[in-house]
């Protein structure tokens, strides 16, 4: 991983800005897909793609690459923006999301699109394919890390502790998870419709090793990752705190933008927050 | 008459004859297959010996992986390995697996085509005494249903093997079907084996009837046309062990041959071998078709034979059927 400066750090943030411009813009064209989610993990995203991982846009197979499993596929919105801007596919195509032919398909489907490591939109089994991914890296003796994004809501499914019990089991260390904690899913809020707290203390009696992070504070996160992957003999879960719908005032902390997309007059309310954002953050200077 | 060049067993209709359960070729083809290939690895859950991964667990113990009691994780661990380079084979139940972890097999090793193999065990009623919870009698339909899955049911432990071998050759997903008892070796080492070729064991110079079965029944079948041949009834009998994809250009040509079609499997009689060659004969070459296998019923505990007699698998039931087919015949 690079250093991270002032400079960079400025340059991430601005570039997280236009991936949720992307992200409301896309989704828009495809009048139907998940906006909280994919504008909560943009920050997330662009660490990933324009910091941490060891990849190469041109070369998507290159087998020694980081891999990036996202197991709720249905914020892909903001992982196809990512890759757009990273250099994996033209941007132009971001406007075919969701639509016929197209090579981003309503969820990631990675026979569909170089770069994609997964198939997801079922939840809950997005650990455990990470897990093989990891365990297969262990078999190759290969150096690249295994990163793995979830929501909080799939920590509902059975298939996410088989995972967490196998991982903590193995102590795979080459595997990193970061859980999107948001508090929100499709029916209202995570504890309300089933409580999963205390997360942490779950993942620790699993023998995870658990970091908090304040999911939108770049620096904060970055330092997360570099703990994580200090660890040995343990995987490690970052529970990332974010706000669904980051960025976007309106959608900001409300469940029902969690499978929505915004209608014309909402993205043009929505794209100039973006915008002025972006303008504060140039400080003036676009 | 037994068809000379698929080389059976001498013994084939001997008293004799060598019995062994089709998971013991999984279990012998895993290793060879593990020989063959450094990237074959193996999973298991929670029941390595009696789905015989144990000797390949012994063998390569650093490519084999437990997952306890998680057929979900089972799946999924797989399908991870299986896009990473890796040639995964998971065995459990066939009631679990791929019974309890059907959409993590859709999504994420039939759809994102991922190279796992799904080795599902104890299937059919033949396992007996435990009852109808662990007698998968869905898998062939709830498998062949799901696209870029190949289906495969041997009929005894020597195909066991090879389908077990062929299926760590060609890339791809592969559902195999396994049974727990033992059941006649009626094939041998030189007898050809080709995922997607039905083989016709007996042979008739004016056949009435074509027999159409898969897994272990395909000898009662063969049981069956010896019994017809002494009433002068004239039958072919196919063994189709691959039900996807399914063998058309045989199927269509016997049942144009013979005009009339019984299918035997140990399985619902919906959706599995029997429901595939009538969507083929419905389409090519409409036949009349008798069905043997569950008729729509659960199963229960008891010996594999009383079961089989029970639920109408036996050889007098096969005898039974193609009699009355006959009668229907146009």
């Amino acid at each position: 991983m690079q250093s991270l400066n002032t400079s960079k750090l400025r340059s991430l943030e601005l570039k997280a800005n236009e991936i949720r411009q992307d992200v409301i813009e896309s989704l828009l064209l495809a009048g139907s897909g998940h906006s909280a989610g994919s504008l909560g993990m943009a920050d997330i995203f662009t660490a990933f793609y324009f910091h941490i991982l060891n990849h190469n846009p041109k070369r998507p197979q290159w087998a020694d690459r980081d891999r990036l499993v996202l197991s709720n596929g249905h914020i892909c919105p903001v992982q196809y923006a990512t890759m757009a801007h990273a250099g994996y596919f033209p941007r132009e195509e971001l406007k075919t999301l969701r639509k016929i032919n197209s090579r981003i398909q309503g969820h990631p489907h990675r026979t569909a699109l170089p770069g994609l490591e997964t198939t997801s939109g079922p939840l809950g089994s997005g650990l455990s394919q990470a897990i093989g991914i990891a365990l297969a890296a262990q078999l190759d003796k290969k150096k690249y890390y295994t990163y793995c994004l979830t929501s909080d809501g799939e920590q509902q499914e059975g298939n996410t502790w088989e995972a967490v019990m196998f991982a903590g089991k193995r102590r795979l260390s080459n595997l990193i998870s970061v859980m999107d904690r948001n508090y929100i899913q499709i029916d209202g809020d995570t504890e309300e419709v089933m409580a999963l707290e205390p997360l942490r203390a779950k993942y620790e009696a699993f023998n995870w090793h658990v970091l908090e992070v304040d999911g939108h504070n770049l620096a904060a996160f970055i330092g997360a990752v570099n703990e994580a992957r200090a660890v040995y003999e343990k995987p490690t879960l970052i529970i990332a705190h974010t706000i669904p719908g980051k960025g976007v005032g309106f959608m900001e902390n409300d469940y029902r933008w969690h499978g929505m997309p915004p209608n014309q007059d909402q993205a043009k309310i929505a794209l100039s927050e973006l915008q002025a954002q972006h303008q504060s953050l140039t400080g003036g200077r676009s | 008459m037994l068809n000379k060049d698929l080389k059976l067993s001498a013994e084939i209709f001997s008293a004799e004859i060598k019995q062994k359960p089709t998971r013991d070729g999984y279990g012998e083809g895993l290793v060879k297959a593990g020989e063959n290939n450094k990237n074959v690895v193996a999973l298991c859950a929670d029941l390595t010996e009696s789905t015989r991964a144990e000797a390949f667990s012994k063998k390569f113990p650093e490519r084999f992986f437990q997952v306890g009691v998680a057929e979900q994780n089972l799946a999924t661990i797989a399908a991870g390995l299986g896009v990473t380079g890796k040639i995964p084979f998971i065995s459990s139940y066939a009631t679990f697996s791929p019974g309890r972890n059907w959409e993590q097999i859709r999504t994420t090793i039939a759809y994102n085509d991922s190279n796992v193999k799904v080795a599902g065990h104890h299937a059919g009623i033949s396992v007996g005494p435990d009852g109808a919870t662990h007698q998968a009698v869905e898998d062939i339909a709830t498998m062949r249903v799901m696209a870029n899955m190949r289906v495969i049911v041997p009929c005894d432990m020597i195909e066991g093997r090879k389908a077990t071998l062929a299926a760590a050759k060609i890339v791809g997903p592969f559902y195999l079907r396994f049974g727990r008892e033992k059941s006649p070796v009626f094939t041998t080492d030189a007898t050809p084996f080709m995922v997607g070729r039905a083989e016709t064991l007996w042979t008739t110079k004016k056949p009435e009837v074509a027999i159409i079965g898969c897994g272990s029944l395909v000898y009662n079948a063969l049981l069956a046309a010896k019994a017809l041949a002494d009433e002068d009834i004239d039958v072919l009998v196919i063994n189709s062990h691959t039900i996807k994809p399914l063998d058309e250009k045989t199927i269509v040509a016997a049942a144009k041959k013979c005009g009339a079609v019984v299918t035997v499997e140990e399985h619902q009689v919906m959706g599995g071998l029997g429901g595939a060659v009538a969507e083929v004969l419905a389409k090519h070459a409409p036949t009349p078709m008798e069905f043997i296998g569950m008729q729509d019923t659960f199963g229960q505990s008891g010996k594999p034979s009383e079961l089989y007699e029970t639920y109408g698998m036996g050889v007098k039931d096969i005898i039974a059927a193609v009699k009355r087919v006959i009668v229907r015949k146009v």
